[in-house]
């Protein structure tokens, strides 16, 4: 279960063959008493309440308090605990953190492994053949790609967490962010930005 | 458990090929790194993948190279780190440079 593949049933998709057979296993897992139809929707419930937003409000706390902010590096997992997300059960938790002179990538070339208690269920495209293929190997071409391009003095680098520990950016905060409280800090904070493919842009200030 | 390398060591990822599940991707059998952080003892996903215990625990490690070793045709700066997550039975002492 720690590693369940979660088959996305993205609108078209619902009569694939793959759902076809997904519906099959457990229509029999039913019959056969070994899970129940209450148990499995639970679970769905479960997976669909962690999202990125997780690992946003993560982001903004350490933003704005330096000890947690050296606490989430140190231990990752024990700073989620600590924070109140529901990461007992989960894998290591390894953050990795923004400078000037390193902006890192996550992928996982061999599956998807993936911060799911912090970011939620992986993009398509973080599991397809392509982004980790390419994450390793050309990883300044796909962030372009995704629109950012890091500055050409600072290192990139590349997380291939192939193993039992899962990773999860640290960006910087974007200048001109000094009057935003948390709440509005974690609104910059995207998935991609916690995946590394890009950063969080300063708000366009209105008015 | 007592880990066989510690962080600065160099190491080389063994080259080769091993039936069944393996954790350690093809692209870095064979090349030279250094050992970032040693990560902890683990059950062996080797042997998990297969039902069995996992026992006795693999010490893992975050093994750091450069891209420029990876790839010769690397399209930035040579130095840009890699750094993944290896076991250490897919290790041995790198030559040092």
């Amino acid at each position: 279960m720690s590693h369940g593949h979660h088959h996305e049933t993205s609108s078209g998709s619902a009569r694939s063959p793959l759902a076809a057979r997904v519906r099959a296993m457990e229509a029999l897992l039913v019959e056969k008493g070994v899970v129940t139809e209450a148990e499995i929707q639970d679970n769905i419930r479960y997976m669909d309440s962690r999202s990125p937003a997780n690992g946003a409000r993560l982001v903004a706390h350490a933003w704005t308090d330096e000890g947690f902010k050296a606490r989430l590096l140190s231990d990752g997992k024990a700073a989620a605990i600590e924070f109140g997300i529901d990461a007992v059960a989960s894998p290591e938790l390894v953050v990795v953190e923004n400078t000037p002179e390193v902006h890192n990538l996550i992928v996982c070339t061999l599956c998807s492994c993936y911060p799911r208690n912090v970011l939620g269920r992986p993009p398509d495209w973080y599991k397809s053949f392509e982004y980790r293929s390419r994450a390793v190997r050309e990883p300044r071409a796909v962030m372009r790609e995704f629109g950012f391009e890091p500055p050409g003095e600072t290192r990139v680098a590349v997380h291939d967490s192939t193993a039992d520990v899962r990773y999860m950016v640290l960006p910087m905060r974007p200048p001109g962010t000094e009057g935003l409280d948390e709440e509005g800090l974690a609104d910059l904070v995207t998935r991609d930005c916690l995946i590394g493919v890009n950063v969080p842009r300063t708000p366009a200030l209105a008015g | 458990m007592t880990a066989r390398f510690a962080p600065g060591d160099p190491v080389r990822v063994r080259p080769g090929a091993k039936p069944g599940h393996v954790r350690t991707p093809d692209y870095l059998k064979g090349k030279d790194g250094k050992i970032e952080r040693v990560l902890g003892a683990f059950p062996n996903p080797e042997d998990l993948a297969y039902g069995l215990s996992g026992e006795p625990e693999r010490v893992l490690y975050k093994v750091g190279f450069s891209q420029g070793e990876l790839w010769p045709d690397y399209g930035g700066p040579a130095e840009d780190p890699l750094y993944a997550d290896v076991y250490e039975h897919w290790l041995e002492p790198g030559g040092g440079k």
